[in-house]
């Protein structure tokens, strides 16, 4: 298969980008995304040209740092499914392909199609957690916990942190990230105690690191590669509410 | 060199918590003033970290992905092992023990494989705490899952992401502390090398990854936690960034390097299918409580799956190991699948794969139970492949998926350098010669949450460090060694890409130190690599700056690494002249092509020692006894 791609290349955070055209060629339908890639920035390196940069690790859609808007779409056509997992038998033959960075003020442009996601970090540390130092844990089935509330808090733990919500999301929001920790945490016995003081801090810091607010379009949900439902915006409103309400 | 392994001896039962009891403390008041560095935030670094800075230490901690989250422990899928007995099915602290030394051929020290089974049920307890979603059954306790090499089952869950769960329990943990100012965290930051000052290990020297800087850190004590090497074979189900170099940039400063032949081949990948592939998918050994490995009895049988009838087909796992069947251990189920491809009978295009079928399982269970067992995998393999695996069998192949080998430690988890340690993965010590399935969780969290915190403290209390800064020589010359590779890379200008060079190495490897290995190919190979390398040197392009981030320039320093890596772990699997576990040699087999220990001349660790560049490294020898799970064949049947 042959491709034309259209490319953001940034040197760097300060410069100017612009998009640049390449020809990938002789693609197997097989080939991952990426693998795609790696086929083009190859034949860049052998004419000692820099490679097109761009975030990757496991390339089994698990870690989360892959993440490229692919002909405006965050993660490209295939619906549930990180960059890594598209597969060049998802695209028609001789189609020409716009890849660009996440766009959002929260997540500045490193190089390329590399993005700084540490805003995502900072949400975490301000609450993203239960309090139990190392040691101090009880017998583990000493508390029992609904199966169905494990598997709710489980559906919103599979969130892998790449930030496409905030991509997809027209005001860049982080509600869907931010709902999701808040859920997994929030539906847990063991998460409780500590449930309002999480919602106030995440969501705070999530508006100080520049997030737009919530549009409620639901555009998150439907370019999440893990499908994490907007049924945990909601929760997070109502978690806020009531932090706010009973403290 | 004298391999002490501090090892403490008494009944087992007792061995951990003696020799807790008889370490220095230090003060907490005295905590503050120590610096202590970890790099890699997977679950061994990420737990450190966070424990160390619970207990009060300043904690810096690295790792070259964008976010410690994303560190490859996150990609684990299966489950963890723990002793918890839940299920009352005859498990214990003993029988975890007892299943780890003989899963690992009776080459790992039984000190530390009785502490992690004992740990094993802390894990459990603590990850629940941190809010970790295992999979639970009506009665909201915790449900369990059999694993391969074990008849008991004790194998806790998330989904087919217990990793990722773990990981983010760690992760959580560790942001927890960053909040509370003990634990600084640097994202994109990779070690280059270790800074070793009065013989012991004081700091190291990074590449900030966005824009080039060398930085210099200094501390008390160093933890590497950077995972295994298994990207060495080029394909393997590894992320893309894992690498070898911190712990081989250490070797080169004086840690040994321990049994680095044992690398472990995962049955259930994947299989290859094309030149421009770059990574192998692991299909979760959990898919064989409830699939079937199966191949045609007639080599080149043209018919399509569903019309093969059983009479038809090979079960050759539940035909040659009847009491474990499918769940039959990884090298052997490795080995097994090679033997049967190598006959003539793989299925799929290549030739080059077995069937894993769920048929029965469908019959017997419905859609929808496998669905809630299996979803996320079932989907990734349609995706990847392009077939539906509840309509016809998936296809499998072994691939390169852990390694056992590491840098030597003793019972502190310390290298042969003081003050430098090395724990999960990056570290030998805990899998012998093969790791059983969930096993890896569980020793990246003991050896991160609850053996580390105990021995770093008994070396800083016990160790008078002289003050040092980042203007010492030490600091200095690393940084020039650093520096000096990295404009010998953007100088050479040569014709060929990094990764051309990591492929060739990666399919030399795998062709002659992969699942089977003799002397003829290992002796080749050592005559090839250091070929390889020199070419590597001469005809490299790396393009583009060292000021701002260049992911070709990151590569070419990690292939550098594995080209010299490659060549000991090559001498290695030549100088152990016996077959176990992850390492098997033609020459060494029985009559039914089962692993032939030598247990008279090989029971020991082969730990290598750096002797300079050019100078072939000294092979020192840590001696193995068995105590309590007495030297016997590995018997499966």
């Amino acid at each position: 298969m042959n491709f034309t791609l259209n490319v953001w290349r940034q040197k760097n955070a300060n410069e100017v980008g612009k998009l640049e055209s390449y020809t990938a060629q002789h693609i197997s339908p097989d080939a991952s995304f990426l693998e795609m890639l790696d086929v083009v920035n190859n034949e860049l390196e052998a004419q000692g040209k820099e490679p097109i940069a761009f975030d990757h690790d496991c390339r089994e859609g698990i870690c989360g740092a892959c993440g490229i808007f692919i002909n405006g779409r965050a993660h490209g056509p295939r619906s549930g499914t990180t960059t890594c997992q598209l597969y060049m038998r998802n695209f028609a033959d001789g189609e020409t392909l716009t890849l660009e960075p996440w766009r959002a003020k929260a997540f500045p442009v490193v190089r390329d199609l590399v993005v700084d996601r540490t805003a995502f970090e900072r949400i975490i540390q301000a609450g993203g957690f239960i309090s139990v130092a190392t040691g101090n844990a009880p017998e583990a089935n000493g508390l029992p916990v609904p199966k169905v509330d494990a598997e709710l808090a489980m559906d919103a733990a599979a969130c892998i942190g790449c930030g496409a919500c905030v991509a997809a999301c027209k005001n860049a929001s982080a509600m869907l990230f931010v709902g999701a920790k808040v859920s997994h945490l929030g539906l847990l016995p063991q998460g409780r105690a500590e449930a309002a003081r999480r919602v106030e801090n995440m969501v705070a810091t999530m508006d100080t690191e520049g997030f737009g607010n919530c549009t409620n379009t639901g555009a998150c949900e439907a370019e999440c590669p893990k499908r994490i439902s907007i049924s945990n915006i909601a929760r997070l409103n109502r978690e806020l509410a009531c932090a706010k309400i009973f403290g | 060199m004298e391999l002490k392994s501090n090892a403490p001896t008494g009944p087992i039962e007792k061995r951990w918590d003696n020799y807790k009891f008889n370490l220095k403390l230090v003060n907490p008041a005295n905590k503050r003033k120590h610096t202590i560095i970890v790099v890699g935030t997977g679950l061994a670094g990420s737990a450190a970290a966070a424990t160390l800075g619970e207990l009060g230490y300043n904690v810096l901690s690295f790792c070259h992905q964008d976010s410690p989250r994303r560190a490859h422990s996150i990609a684990a899928q299966g489950g963890i092992n723990a002793a918890k007995n839940y299920q009352n099915d005859g498990d214990s602290v003993y029988r975890l023990f007892y299943d780890t030394v003989k899963g690992g051929e009776w080459r790992a020290r039984e000190s530390n494989v009785y502490r992690l089974a004992e740990i094993s049920v802390n894990i459990i307890d603590q990850c629940v705490a941190q809010g970790v979603p295992f999979a639970r059954e009506y009665g909201g306790l915790l449900a369990n899952r059999s694993f391969g090499g074990a008849l008991v089952s004790r194998t806790f869950y998330a989904r087919g992401q217990t990793g990722q769960q773990l990981l983010l329990g760690a992760y959580q943990s560790l942001m927890r502390q960053v909040s509370a100012g003990k634990v600084k965290v640097f994202q994109r930051h990779e070690m280059l090398d270790l800074v070793v000052s009065n013989g012991a290990a004081r700091g190291i020297v990074t590449r900030d990854m966005v824009n080039g800087k060398i930085e210099r850190w200094c501390a008390d004590a160093v933890l590497l936690c950077t995972g295994g090497y298994g990207n060495l074979f080029y394909l393997s189900t590894n992320a893309k960034g894992c690498n070898v170099s911190a712990i081989w940039r250490a070797y080169k400063r004086g840690a040994c390097m321990a049994n680095p032949c044992y690398t472990q081949i995962h049955p259930t990948c994947i299989p290859v299918s094309g030149d421009y592939q770059s990574k192998l998918t692991l299909m979760s050994e959990s898919l064989r409580n409830d699939g079937r490995v199966w191949v045609p009895k007639q080599p080149g049988d043209q018919r399509t799956p569903d019309q093969i009838p059983d009479a038809d087909r090979d079960y050759y796992l539940e035909r040659k190991y009847p009491t474990y069947g499918n769940l039959a251990p990884r090298d052997i189920s490795s080995r097994a699948a090679k033997e049967q491809c190598d006959a003539g009978r793989g299925v799929g295009p290549s030739g080059r794969g077995v069937f894993l079928d769920f048929r029965d399982a469908l019959k017997a269970q419905g859609h929808k139970k496998l669905e809630e067992k299996y979803k996320e995998l079932f989907e990734m393999y349609h995706n990847i492949t392009n077939e539906d695996g509840y309509k016809q069998p998936m296809r499998i192949y072994p691939a390169v998926h852990y390694t056992m080998g590491g840098l030597w430690v003793d019972y502190n988890l310390m290298s042969t350098i003081p003050g430098c340690f090395v724990l999960g993965e990056a570290n030998f010590s805990d899998h012998g010669a093969n790791r059983l399935g969930a096993s890896a969780l569980m020793q990246g969290l003991a050896d991160g949450y609850f053996v580390i915190p105990y021995t770093l403290g008994n070396y800083l209390a016990g160790t008078k460090l002289p003050k040092l800064d980042t203007n010492d020589t030490a600091f200095a010359n690393a940084e020039q060694n650093v520096t000096g590779q990295i404009s010998k890379f953007l100088g050479i200008k040569g014709t060929r890409t990094v990764d051309s060079f990591h492929k060739e190495l990666g399919h030399l490897m795998w062709e002659k130190c992969g699942m089977a290995r003799n002397e003829k190919g290992l002796k080749e190979l050592l005559q090839q690599i250091p070929t390889l390398r020199e070419e590597f040197w001469k005809s490299v392009n790396v393009p583009g700056s060292d000021k701002d981030l260049n992911q070709a320039l990151e590569r070419a320093g990690r292939v550098a690494d594995f080209m010299e890596f490659g060549e000991l772990t090559a001498r290695d699997a030549l100088e152990r002249r016996e077959s176990c576990g992850g390492h098997f040699r033609d020459e060494f087999q029985d009559e039914e092509g089962e692993c032939k220990r030598d247990d008279e001349n090989f029971c020991h660790v082969a730990a290598w020692e750096y002797k300079g560049e050019s100078q072939t490294p000294v092979r020192h020898i840590e001696p193995l006894n068995f105590e309590y799970v007495h030297l016997a064949k590995r018997n499966y049947k």
